[in-house]
């Protein structure tokens, strides 16, 4: 492998029902930010079915060439076709970096990949950097420069690991969702748009979609969200969470609480965390009105980030949030919703 | 019908983590359990074990201590364990481990392989697609349902909005979502006739068509630049503001920290 | 003498602790406050396989040890008296009788229900007027053609109402013992839904409150020739061997208690504040906490070695365990009342509450110090042994 032929950052835009997912903005964005650092481009591979008109949307997010690979085979996602699809891309653009979203698509798509391509690839990324291998330098050990440096959590968020893959091409990695930036969008900004169609010749490794059930339940496992907004005995009543309802809306949470509030009969008993309820894990755990009795905390104290909004500034929830903030939940709660609402817009 | 299911053994995370010097994870000093999505793969064979009769073979890669899982699955009712262990095997990505094991099933017949997601220590979910792709046939990841159908499978695949229901010619790699099933407990009688049992133990020279550039640390491509354990949480800051300003140092938080 | 563990056995225990936690711990408050039998836990012990642990595999049971069996007990204990002592009284006290003094045909008929939980075994010894001296027993069971008609009532059977099949006692007869008349005493197996065969009063208990004890009645219960379990006037033998084997039982659930009030206070002090620091740094916590490591540890070498008697006795039909089992219940089960009730007193008015497991725990304690044989009947048993 001549690793010098390999140039360029690559992202797979990724697209469901012709529908540009977010993460492929991300990814351009980010893959912007490393291209500008290794002096290249940023490319985006489009596969689907009749998905052409989705490159100027990635033109305009910072795109500055689109791959469109369009074929009947690719309309609804399945590993193999895809695969195909992105391998060929590759063997044929021979990209420096791609990336990849780790989204349920991704992460299948990812690993079948960089196993036809033979390179690594770093699942889950939270963090990407230029710089070199090793990070510092080792006697006897070439120190590569200008080499792809993924970090990522692993062990359930225990531990970081940063990893490099110095001696293959592409250097791969699945992103995860909503950690990188979007650029801001630019009406007009054009892309060279290149077709590349591999052909696509169904065989034993294409399965058959028998149907597509979309979903599915509205009701969310409190120990899948990502972000929980959890109310306790300070909310006073079971009309006040309806500031807590409100909230969680407005940042795209979901609510939960504590036992107090259950024996109370406030709220049923799924959405109880703690020793007696669940344990979760959220990226953002919003204690608000929370004491914080050790069967709560054993609940929810591996929690990424721990916001607590209580009175009293003795409780004992203040011991493992992150942002402790003593005040009236009464207050701050709904001024904070109305907050987020407006970053929320400012965003989009 | 013949099962191949390949586990791990896993340190259990609600333990601590502890590193070697170079990074590599000291996998000796820690708890150790079954990957929980392994397991969901494993039950599943089990049913169709109980429903077809298939025969139920379970594949682990690791030090010479991973038999512990093994027998642990026999225990649930596996039929046969197959330990894969040599020193050259050691330190190994996902590339070199699903090259092992590939090399390792293609000295048995199957007609599904069944492996977990992801493990809880790496969080990859790579090495079951890849071990698909060595064997070039199809994989159905995240199964959440499955059947069988005469020479095929047909596995309901979840995404995030929706999910697919599949419908592929075995042989098929189908990788397991913990929430697939319940896994039964081990019997306590199954316990004391899983250590009776014979372990199968396969070194690099039982591969079957895997280069030793394929194998190992120095057949994989992923490297360590840096592993740390997170820092530990303690108490975190503290603040008496007014309401106002409450809210404006909870909105520069959860931006700093890309929340929103 | 080796301390350690097979890997089996270590194997065994890691099993029964994830289940205990799992499955068992999650209800073990619901259960002390419903008083309701945990009937789905015990459908899924059963699937495990733990309502046949001692049970050859030939009857349909898991062909395991005494050893593994009470680490079981203990196990289930540590999160739950309820469920320990139904498994319990299960294997030791219905099981294992008929495995012992069964014919065939009655091992083979009963067994293999009883060992794969689709059934559940009862035993029932205890009346008004005996409890521990059973010569004072009224109930009675007289021969007419082919079957036994029974008459009588038992009290504080535990899986009362919910077992199917009874180890009942009768008197089938007087006979002359050392020139004096006393009763001959026989042992029955009796099914659930036998005509005459009915449940009077649920009792209201202190701990152990979802174990289904109740009175059972026999009015006129016939009940067919070949249930008589051994021989006749042997029933007195059967149910004092029996009860040898059910206090290693009891013995692990007391134990199991006493640990599992251990762990929780450990955990506690290590948590729980006071004068700027945790209570666990305080010397007199330390030294309760170490002493009362060192009985729970006491407690589990003598019901271990209770256990390794017993499965001497099962290899060679001669070891006798009738001291080891009684000084392991005897030990385990002060031991849990003193671990318990210091558990309570360094959880301070936590420990008082319901929301603190070890109050429960403490009123748990308190039965295995009773039943199957009182402190005092256990003290009676070693020093007889010792002193004839």
């Amino acid at each position: 492998m001549n690793l010098e032929e390999y140039k360029g950052v690559f992202v797979f835009a990724q697209q469901v029902d012709n529908k540009v997912s977010s993460i492929a903005l991300e990814l351009i964005g980010e893959g912007k930010r490393l291209a500008e650092k290794l002096a290249t481009q940023v490319t985006a591979i489009l596969a689907g079915s009749e998905v052409k008109g989705l490159a100027d949307e990635l033109a305009a997010y910072g795109a500055d060439k689109v791959i469109v690979v369009d074929d009947p085979e690719l309309k609804e996602y399945r590993t193999e076709p895809y695969a195909h699809a992105l391998a060929s891309v590759i063997q044929k653009y021979k990209p420096e970096i791609l990336l990849v979203g780790a989204t349920a698509i991704g992460r299948d798509l990812g690993p079948r990949v960089s196993a036809r391509v033979h390179t690594g690839l770093t699942a889950d990324c939270t963090s990407l950097e230029i710089g070199d291998f090793p990070i510092n330098p080792v006697p006897g050990k070439e120190q590569k420069h200008n080499q792809l440096l993924m970090t990522r959590p692993a062990f359930g968020g225990n531990t970081i690991a940063t990893i490099a893959c110095p001696d293959f091409r592409p250097q791969m990695a699945t992103v995860r969702p909503g950690v990188m930036q979007k650029l801001p969008k630019n009406e007009g900004a054009k892309a060279e748009i290149e077709e590349f169609n591999p052909g696509f010749t169904p065989d034993n490794k294409y399965v058959e979609i028998v149907k597509v059930v979309k979903n599915l339940t509205d009701t969310v496992d409190i120990m899948d969200a990502k972000i929980l907004v959890s109310g306790g005995r300070g909310v006073g009543s079971p009309e006040n969470f309806k500031l807590l309802d409100d909230l969680a809306a407005a940042i795209g949470g979901t609510v939960s609480c504590s036992r107090a509030v259950v024996d109370a009969g406030w709220k049923s008993k799924e959405l109880q965390v703690g020793q007696t309820g669940k344990t979760v894990r959220p990226n953002v755990y919003f204690a608000i009105g929370i004491s914080g009795a050790i069967q709560h905390l054993a609940g929810m104290e591996e929690s990424d980030i721990i916001i607590a909004i209580n009175k009293d500034e003795t409780a004992p929830i203040f011991d493992v949030a992150d942002y402790g903030i003593v005040g009236d939940l009464n207050k701050i709660v709904p001024m904070l919703t109305e907050q987020i609402k407006a970053e929320m817009a400012a965003k989009n | 019908m013949k099962v191949v299911v390949c586990v791990k053994q896993v340190p259990d995370t609600k333990g601590g983590v502890k590193f070697n010097p170079d990074g590599t994870l000291d996998r000796a000093a820690m708890l150790t359990i079954m990957n929980p999505d392994d397991k969901a793969g494993l039950e599943a064979a089990l049913r169709l074990k109980d429903k077809y009769g298939a025969e139920v073979t379970v594949v682990t890669m690791g030090l010479p201590k991973a038999e512990e899982v093994l027998r642990e699955a026999l225990a649930m009712g596996a039929d046969k364990g197959i330990l894969v262990t040599d020193r050259v095997l050691g330190g190994a990505d996902t590339w070199a481990t699903s090259q092992t094991i590939a090399g390792a099933i293609r000295n048995l017949e199957y007609d599904l392989i069944i492996t977990g997601r992801q493990a809880i220590d790496g969080d990859t979910a790579q090495v079951g697609p890849q071990i698909s792709e060595h064997l070039g046939i199809p994989v159905i990841s995240y199964a959440q349902n499955i059947e069988i159908e005469g020479d095929s499978v047909i596995v309901e695949r979840q995404y995030d909005d929706r999910y697919h229901v599949l419908k592929a010619k075995m042989p098929c790699l189908i990788t397991a979502l913990a929430e697939l099933n319940e896994p039964r407990y081990m019997t306590p009688g199954g316990i004391f006739d899983a250590y009776k049992a014979e372990i199968t133990t396969w070194g690099r020279a039982d591969l079957k068509d895997v280069d030793d550039s394929n194998l190992g640390l120095k057949g994989s491509p992923t490297q360590i630049a840096r592993a740390s354990d997170k820092v530990r949480k303690g108490q975190g800051e503290k603040v008496t503001l007014d309401p106002s300003e409450s809210v404006a140092y909870i909105i520069d938080k959860l931006k700093t920290r890309h929340v929103i | 003498m080796d301390f350690t563990l097979s890997k089996e056995h270590e194997m065994a225990r890691t099993l029964f602790k994830e289940f205990a936690e799992k499955e068992v711990k999650p209800l073990a408050i619901e259960v002390d406050e419903t008083e309701e039998f945990p009937r789905a836990t015990v459908e899924k012990m059963a699937k495990a396989g733990f309502l046949g642990i001692p049970i050859p595999k030939e009857y349909g049971g898991q062909g395991c040890d005494v050893m593994t069996y009470v680490m079981c007990v203990e196990e289930l204990a540590k999160v739950c008296g309820t469920t320990a002592v139904i498994v319990s009284a299960h294997t030791s006290l219905c099981c294992d009788p008929i495995l012992t003094y069964g014919t065939e045909e009655q091992k083979q008929k009963y067994l293999p229900d009883l060992a794969s939980g689709r059934k559940i075994g009862a035993f029932g010894l205890t009346e008004p007027g005996a409890g521990t001296d059973a010569q004072g027993q009224q109930t009675k069971a007289v021969l007419d053609g082919d079957e036994w008609v029974l008459n009588g009532s038992k009290i504080f059977i535990t899986n009362g109402k919910e077992a199917d099949v009874y180890v009942i006692f009768a008197i089938t007869g007087m006979v002359e013992k050392r020139g004096r008349m006393t009763k001959e005493i026989s042992a029955f197996i009796v099914e659930k839904g036998t005509p005459g065969f009915s449940f009077g009063t649920k009792e209201k208990k202190m701990g152990i409150r979802g174990s289904s004890t109740y009175e059972l009645i026999f009015t006129d219960c016939r009940i067919p020739k070949e249930n008589m379990l051994g021989q006749q006037g042997k029933g007195f033998n059967i149910a004092m061997h029996t009860l040898d084997g059910g206090r290693i039982g009891i013995a692990a659930q007391a134990l199991g208690i006493g640990e599992g009030a251990l762990d929780r206070t450990i955990a506690y002090v290590k948590e729980r504040k006071q004068f700027g620091r945790a209570i666990g740094a305080f010397q007199n916590t330390q030294f309760q906490i170490a002493d009362m490591a060192t009985k729970a540890q006491a407690a589990q070498l003598l019901v271990y070695k209770a256990a390794m008697t017993k499965d001497q006795y099962t290899k060679d039909h001669k070891t006798s365990y009738s001291v080891e089992a009684a000084q392991a219940k005897l030990y385990a089960a002060e031991m849990a009342m003193e671990v318990t009730t210091k558990a309570v007193q360094l959880h301070g008015g936590y420990g008082y509450t319901r929301e603190y497991e070890v109050e429960r725990m403490m009123r748990d304690a308190k039965i295995t110090e009773i039943y199957e044989g009182t402190s005092e009947v256990q003290r009676m048993v070693i020093s007889s042994n010792l002193l004839k």
